[in-house]
């Protein structure tokens, strides 16, 4: 296996806008990679490219060495890949616990168990509740996600992905709103994320990104401008011209 | 059930199960009538109220079973044993392959496919005169006897549609409290969000419309036995309209709610027009009401209501 993911050539285009040009990257085994670029670069549409809620016009997308470009978005779930959305994307009338189990539901064969009570698989229950204590949300499990802060909703999005199991993780914005002290949480729940689980972030909060990327790609009216190491992209000129400013 | 609401389960059993002691004929046949229209509104809920999905073509199911039945009963002298069977199973089919066409898109695209749909049902039931008897309808039809109990007398086929309607409405919510059921609701809420979580949202919503029809099959079935006669007017988008109707007024996504809703539109249809000549601007005034005192139906209307009360 020699990347997590491999894009190669991607093409989008809305009503003959192209929104992504002839974009190839690729994201080796465990690696933190950033995308960054203005607003309009198209990043989350890069995103929806991988997961399937878009499909390219043109190009591949490799995950794990599969050829996954054909392959419907809960396929590609299946094949070990999760994502976080800019826009906070839960089940606000259910509680913390369901919205997990409904994450650990989606790659079970259980999802397809037509008449048993979804109540007495405690196991889900207790499960759902570990993973919400790894982002410090368990006292709050029974809670619905309309009574819990923006934060914590952000919190609930990465676990969300997490109770996955990715091998691959895309994170768009997960600072995006935040307070100081909640941005310190995230971050840390962030850089905790096992070793073995590639991760790609879209973050315009550029003082924590940036310490947690290892490769940056920064794209540009969905063309990719520069890609690197952390201090390769942060020195390049274009880096500070396109994104950075003067 | 609960342990709190066990004593209304029992009070409620014992009152349905000893109806017929006191309820006269006309009272026994409208109350058949609404276990009928429970489960065909019921059925419609997994898809309106649990899946988001707001069809006008669930008469369709109600019709065919009850076509079918007749027609292998009248043209093929096949016992009620058989045709029963035979009609759920061409009804589930038909479902399976209108499913496939219609989920091919949500919101109005669905409602308008469905429509469109049951109408080409409609027009063939009218139409095709050799199979249907178009206008005149199919009449001489018969009841079953199960276990040699009689159906044609109105108790009778009280307990044997209350029977029925107990279990459908049994395994209906069981379906919408499983797992699956978990993740129909998802579907209907965020299903963007529902397919990375590796949720095949289309075959989610695809065996939730077989299924939905299966149970308007039974609905038809029953609807068969107890009218001994069909018509192509039961496959109309009137008819369509009506159970939608009684799933939004009950409360849509309830498991009471449509059970209410049934309810409400049988009693104000068969008791009310016995008295009021235009029922049916009655039955658009309640509606009118329920739409602004409980915008989200009866049942969850009733529970806000009472416990506001008990707040004070």
């Amino acid at each position: 296996m020699s990347a997590a993911l491999r894009l190669s050539r991607l093409k989008k285009a809305f009503g003959g806008v192209p929104a992504m040009n002839d974009v190839s990257l690729e994201v080796a085994l465990g690696e933190r990679h950033l995308i960054i670029g203005p607003n309009g670069a198209g990043k989350t549409t890069l995103f929806n490219l991988i997961t399937g809620d878009l499909t390219a016009d043109a190009g591949t997308i490799h995950l794990f060495d599969e050829d996954i470009s054909r392959l419907r978005s809960h396929q590609r779930a299946h094949r070990g890949l999760a994502r976080t959305y800019q826009i906070i994307t839960l089940f606000p009338k259910d509680s913390l616990e369901h919205n997990i189990v409904l994450s650990l539901l989606g790659l079970s064969p259980l999802r397809w168990a037509l008449f048993q009570p979804l109540a007495s698989h405690t196991d889900l229950q207790a499960e759902a509740r570990r993973v919400l204590g790894m982002v410090g949300l368990e006292d709050r499990a029974t809670r619905s996600i309309g009574q819990v802060s923006y934060g914590e909703k952000r919190r609930v999005e990465i676990a969300m992905a997490l109770a996955q199991r990715p091998k691959l993780l895309l994170l768009d914005e997960p600072l995006a709103g935040l307070s100081r002290e909640e941005r310190v949480a995230v971050k840390a729940l962030i850089a905790g994320i096992p070793r073995d689980v590639a991760v790609v972030m879209i973050e315009h909060d550029m003082d924590t990104a940036l310490d947690l990327a290892e490769r940056i790609t920064v794209l540009h009216y969905g063309r990719v401008i520069v890609e690197g190491s952390r201090a390769e992209v942060v020195a390049d000129p274009r880096t500070r011209e396109i994104y950075l400013g003067n | 059930m609960t342990r709190r609401s066990l004593p209304i389960w029992i009070v409620l059993g014992l009152a349905l199960a000893a109806f017929p002691l006191f309820g006269g004929d006309f009272y026994l046949n409208l109350a058949s009538q609404i276990f009928i229209a429970a489960i065909f509104a019921a059925s419609l809920n997994l898809l309106v109220g649990y899946g988001g999905l707001v069809s006008l073509g669930h008469a369709s199911w109600i019709g065919l079973a009850a076509y079918t039945s007749a027609w292998l009963h009248l043209r093929l002298g096949l016992g009620h044993s058989l045709t029963a069977p035979m009609a759920l199973g061409v009804t589930t089919l038909t479902a399976a392959v209108f499913g496939w066409i219609a989920l091919r898109a949500t919101g109005l695209g669905f409602l308008m496919i469905t429509l469109a749909l049951s109408q080409v049902l409609w027009g063939t039931a009218y139409r095709w005169s050799a199979v249907t008897n178009g206008d005149s309808g199919l009449a001489g039809l018969t009841r079953p006897s199960p276990f040699g109990v009689d159906l044609e007398r109105p108790a009778a086929f009280y307990y044997f549609s209350l029977l029925v309607a107990i279990g459908a409405l049994w395994l209906m919510a069981r379906f919408v409290n499983s797992p699956f059921g978990a993740a129909l609701r998802g579907t209907r809420d965020e299903p963007r969000r529902m397919g990375a979580l590796g949720h095949d949202v289309w075959l989610v919503r695809w065996i939730t419309f077989v299924y939905s029809a299966f149970w308007g099959a039974v609905a038809g079935l029953l609807f068969v036995y107890y009218h001994k006669y069909i018509h192509p007017t039961t496959l109309s988008l009137t008819n369509s309209a009506e159970a939608l109707l009684a799933v939004i007024a009950g409360g849509a996504g309830t498991l009471a709610g449509p059970i209410v809703g049934a309810a409400i539109v049988l009693i104000l249809k068969n008791y009310v027009s016995a008295y009021f000549e235009r029922w049916n601007m009655l039955l658009g005034m309640v509606f009118v009401l329920i739409v602004i005192f409980m915008p989200d139906g009866v049942v969850p209307g009733l529970r806000r209501y009472w416990l506001r009360w008990r707040r004070g």
